[in-house]
């Protein structure tokens, strides 16, 4: 039975139906989970996929950590659950305490949707198995608030520990130590500005994501052979 | 809206001519009172009625097989094949945005998203037609900063991707810029709604955002006059209304649930004069009345007077007509989405419009609903030439060519809009396949429903050129469909339908109303001759500033399908060792320089124009289509202004290579805006080969062009530049 992964949608969330598209192509069953919800539902993953969630009132991802859904992706986490969180869905699990740190606005001061340049990094984690350091992913980034910022310490630690999971070539939003992604020390959990969904079809002009939510599949299925994927639909 | 004194001094203060106010008083039988002057004031508006140019519009060829709604409704739809149906149209928001550059934007677009969602559509695409001063001005620097951050702020919470656009600069628009926002939506055919009541009981539910005082007056006070130093535009700011993109989410989720679950019989959205016209064009396109309830609106806040209710131009708000059976449910939907609905009218049968205070209370207006949608004044303006046009034609600014300056006149025109379209979500659905800076935008068309792919793309691009229409608004017209065109077929796709959005000056000068008819005939000219159906439109006039008007200013969005999607389309980014080819016939020796770039850039407005033949643009695209089908090509991009010389270094700096051009090519040959031409980058001998055979099939002229490689870019005699030099061209470009 192919892993059932829940993709929450809040209100205002926007990616929800295209992470899900890509999961199931790369032979997950994908199910959105509605913000209202107080479960996980027997989920095997949870992915937070981009968007506005509450219209990013207040701060991004300051409401959503307060939608029911939350305090069972929590538990879910705690328990060992695989979550990745996905630009909007970074911001949230950061928000919820999740993951270390906290997404500030971009030192440019402008939205940026572009494609950019990562060097893998850490990969003992849940979308590390098809990856491997110093590789470079070409994935785009889509979003305001995406400048990573952590105090000294924690910048240090997850450094030491090996939580950094991406970072970018030429660092495009002002992200401390160019970290584009993190897990937490357990890495169970990561957060990630860029959208690997956007980065899985060669019709679109990149399939380096296809690796990364590849990994989550992997895991999932308890093996690390790479699943055959038809990447020409 | 000030509180005039004296009872005959209210319509002018809402902007209705004395003629106007008697011609109301006519209809009515009565002197109006002023809840009814106000709805009269909005619907009459220039923005609203068309009063000025309606009687222009009918010469455009609106009909094809394919068309299933044409100009009239919320949205222009078309049938494109297995079961799906695209619904475009295009809006202009400019006044709002001069005043108000990020909110003015904002709601420009979840204006016209509402308006393709209306039809069933789920909003796929936004493109962005952008006119802004000259950088180096302080305040339009602000007003283009704020325009692409509102676009960005808005569209990309919303949920619906900018794909393309284009961005031009220029003084004529210094103090009054053009944001001119198309939607393109793409839906189930059974899906098609139309913008009517009908079912004399039926509820109307009023769904979304309270209502409050913003905006009110914006079609009349804002829209409809043009901009006076003398005044205090600032003044004005309440006329803007405020966006808030989480609740159109909301609102579009909603509506699509509505429809999908048949629990509407009619939709309309609430846009320029709000409730008033939401609720006028319902009634009238059903041939009902309606009575609304004032009370029954929800408010923003308290002591809002019926005038005021009924005219506030609040966003975010959609008209359902519902059979009451159904209204519980179309609650429930309301409420999983955390939208209000509220029930504040009924239809009844006859014409009426009758505002009244509550559903028992007073009639505080009662007015025809048709002669408030479709009897407004039309006006036969008058019309003049120029009067000096044809000294101005017989000019030939080609005289100051001088071969010294011309690289750097060259480099002058290399922009680089990346800074616009990275602030917007170009990629949201996975559809993007051709995203912006390209010639055109290429989507997949998917059923937005059920995801079900037809494997065929479906194209979109924008364009416009004000110079062209200023030398000669017919020839500029058409000239601008022409290249629309060619850039659709970069992409691979054929033109299926256009939308324009006439931007001019002041409708009261005899001047403006000329460069109006003949931009009309010269774009329904061509559409006639290439088979495109115009199936929608907008007139934006008064856009000017302190009495000068902006040069004419046609924009056009246009639609097309391609074949099965292979191969991705090439985009213009060049590679080493490529051959470039041009397609189509060369610039003449002789081209005049009439509207060309270079001319306008050197402050030159006389001269002719370059000659346009349509049968040969349509040859040439269908080459161009075919070519890029069959991925022969490795870089394709059309010729327009700035001639072949900007075509090539724009294909140089997006392959980050040098090329060099081995045919003769005169100064005049270089910068000629000669329609009908793309330039191509093949690999390999045999390529070149088959490329230039399929061209004689098509009876098109092809010529080899030059080389791809190294790192200068090297143009007939007169430029031969290094590739940084050109990068540092594009770098200082941007804002």
């Amino acid at each position: 039975m192919a892993p059932l992964i829940g993709v929450v949608e809040f209100p205002g969330t926007n990616c929800e139906r295209d992470v899900a598209h890509v999961l199931e192509i790369l032979g997950g069953r994908a199910e959105i989970l509605w913000h209202g919800e107080s479960s996980v539902k027997g989920a095997d993953a949870i992915v937070i996929p981009g968007g506005f969630a509450h219209g990013d009132y207040l701060r991004a991802g300051a409401i959503a950590r307060f939608s029911p859904v939350m305090t069972a992706v929590a538990e879910f986490a705690r328990g060992g659950g695989p979550v990745l969180g996905i630009c909007n869905g970074f911001q949230v699990l950061t928000e919820a305490g999740l993951l270390p740190g906290a997404l500030h606005k971009n030192s440019g001061l402008r939205f940026l949707c572009q494609e950019v340049a990562l060097e893998v990094v850490g990969t003992d984690n849940i979308i590390g198995s098809r990856l491997e350091p110093g590789r470079v992913l070409h994935i785009p980034i889509n979003h305001f608030e995406g400048s990573y910022v952590c105090s000294h310490d924690t910048l240090r630690n997850i450094t030491e520990s090996g939580q950094i999971v991406l970072r970018y070539v030429d660092n495009p939003n002002g992200s401390v130590g160019s970290i584009a992604a993190v897990a937490n020390i357990e890495g169970n959990v990561v957060g990630m500005m860029p959208h690997p969904e956007r980065a899985s079809d060669v019709l679109l002009g990149s399939t380096d994501g296809i690796d990364v939510l590849g990994s989550l599949i992997d895991c999932l299925a308890g093996d690390t052979e790479p699943t055959p994927v038809d990447q020409g639909h | 809206m000030e509180a005039p004194d004296q009872a005959e001094a209210l319509h002018r203060a809402l902007g209705l001519t004395d003629a106007e106010a008697d011609q109301i008083q006519e209809l009515l039988g009565r002197p109006a009172n002023p809840v009814e002057l106000a709805m009269y004031s909005v619907m009459w508006s220039e923005h609203c009625s068309y009063k000025s140019s309606r009687v222009h519009l009918g010469r455009f060829p609106t009909e094809a097989p394919w068309v299933l709604v044409g100009p009239g409704e919320n949205a222009g739809v078309i049938d494109v094949g297995d079961g799906l149906a695209v619904a475009v149209r295009i809006e202009s928001h400019n006044h709002p945005s001069a005043i108000e550059p990020y909110q003015g934007a904002a709601t420009g677009a979840g204006g016209i998203i509402r308006d393709i969602f209306t039809m069933g559509a789920r909003p796929v695409a936004l493109l962005d037609s952008l006119r802004f001063g000259p950088r180096q001005d302080e305040t339009a620097r602000w007003i283009a900063e704020g325009v692409v951050a509102g676009i960005s702020g808005y569209g990309n919470s919303v949920g619906v991707p900018t794909v393309g656009g284009e961005t031009v600069h220029d003084p004529t628009y210094l103090g009054n810029p053009l944001v001119n926002v198309m939607c393109v939506g793409v839906m189930p055919v059974d899906r098609l709604v139309l913008g009517q009541a009908s079912g004399v009981g039926n509820l109307a539910v009023l769904l979304g955002a309270r209502t409050g005082r913003d905006g009110i007056g914006g079609v009349s006070v804002l829209a409809s006059a043009g901009f006076d130093e003398s005044a205090d535009e600032g003044a004005k700011r309440p006329s803007v209304q405020v966006g808030d993109p989480y609740e159109e989410k909301r609102l579009i989720e909603a509506c699509l649930e509505l429809l999908d679950s048949g629990l509407v019989v009619g939709i309309q959205d609430l846009g320029g004069a709000g409730l008033c016209c939401a609720t006028s064009e319902t009634a009238s396109r059903g041939g009902v009345g309606m009575d609304v309830f004032v009370d029954a609106v929800p408010v923003r806040e308290q002591g809002m007077a019926p005038h005021e209710i009924m005219t506030s131009e609040s966003q975010e708000r959609m008209l359902a007509i519902v059979e009451p059976d159904s209204l519980p449910r179309v609650r429930e939907t309301a409420r999983r989405w955390e939208v209000e609905a509220a029930v504040v009218g009924r239809v009844t049968p006859g014409g009426a419009l009758r505002i009244l205070d509550s559903s028992d209370g007073e009639v505080v207006a009662e007015v025809t609903a048709a002669s408030l949608h479709d009897q407004a004044p039309l006006y036969h303006r008058p019309m003049a030439e120029p009067p000096d046009r044809a000294r101005r034609l017989s000019g030939d600014p080609g005289e100051e060519l001088d071969p010294e300056l011309l690289a750097g006149e060259i480099l002058a025109m290399v922009q680089d809009t990346s800074w616009v379209w990275s602030q917007y979500d170009h990629q949201l659905n996975l559809g993007t396949v051709i995203g912006p800076g390209a010639d055109a935008a290429l989507l997949r068309l998917r059923d937005p429903e059920s995801g079900l792919d037809t494997g065929r793309g479906l194209g979109v691009t924008t364009d416009g050129n004000h110079r062209w229409c200023a030398v000669d608004p017919a020839e500029g017209a058409a000239l601008t469909v022409a290249e629309s065109v060619l850039n659709l077929a970069c992409v691979g796709a054929r033109p299926r339908a256009l939308v324009n959005c006439l931007n001019f000056g002041n409708p009261e000068h005899p001047e403006v109303m000329w460069q109006l008819s003949r931009a009309v005939d010269g774009m329904a000219g061509i559409c006639r001759l290439l088979g495109i159906p115009v199936v929608g439109g907008n007139v934006s006039l008064y856009n000017e500033s302190n009495g000068v008007d902006i040069d004419p200013t046609p924009v056009v969005g246009l639609v097309g399908i391609t074949g099965p999607l292979r191969v991705r389309p090439p985009g213009l980014a060049v590679s080493e060792g490529q051959i470039l080819i041009e397609l189509g016939s060369p610039c003449p020796e002789d081209v005049a320089l009439g509207g060309s770039r270079w001319a306008w850039n050197r402050g030159r407005r006389d001269g002719a124009l370059p000659i346009l033949e349509p049968d040969r643009v349509a040859a040439v695209s269908e080459l161009v289509v075919e070519s890029v089908a069959d991925g022969l090509l490795g870089a394709v991009h059309d010729v327009s202004d700035g001639g072949l010389a900007l075509a090539l270094v724009e294909m140089a700096l997006a392959g980050g290579v040098g090329l060099t051009t081995q045919v003769p090519l005169s100064p005049r040959q270089l910068i000629g805006e000669s329609p009908g031409r793309v330039v191509a980058a093949v690999d390999g001998e045999s390529t070149v080969g088959a490329l230039i055979d399929r061209a004689g099939d098509l009876g098109v002229a092809a010529r080899r062009l030059g080389q791809v490689g190294g790192e200068r870019v090297t143009l007939g005699e007169s430029f031969d530049v290094p590739l940084d030099r050109a990068r540092r061209a594009a770098a200082e470009s941007r804002l």
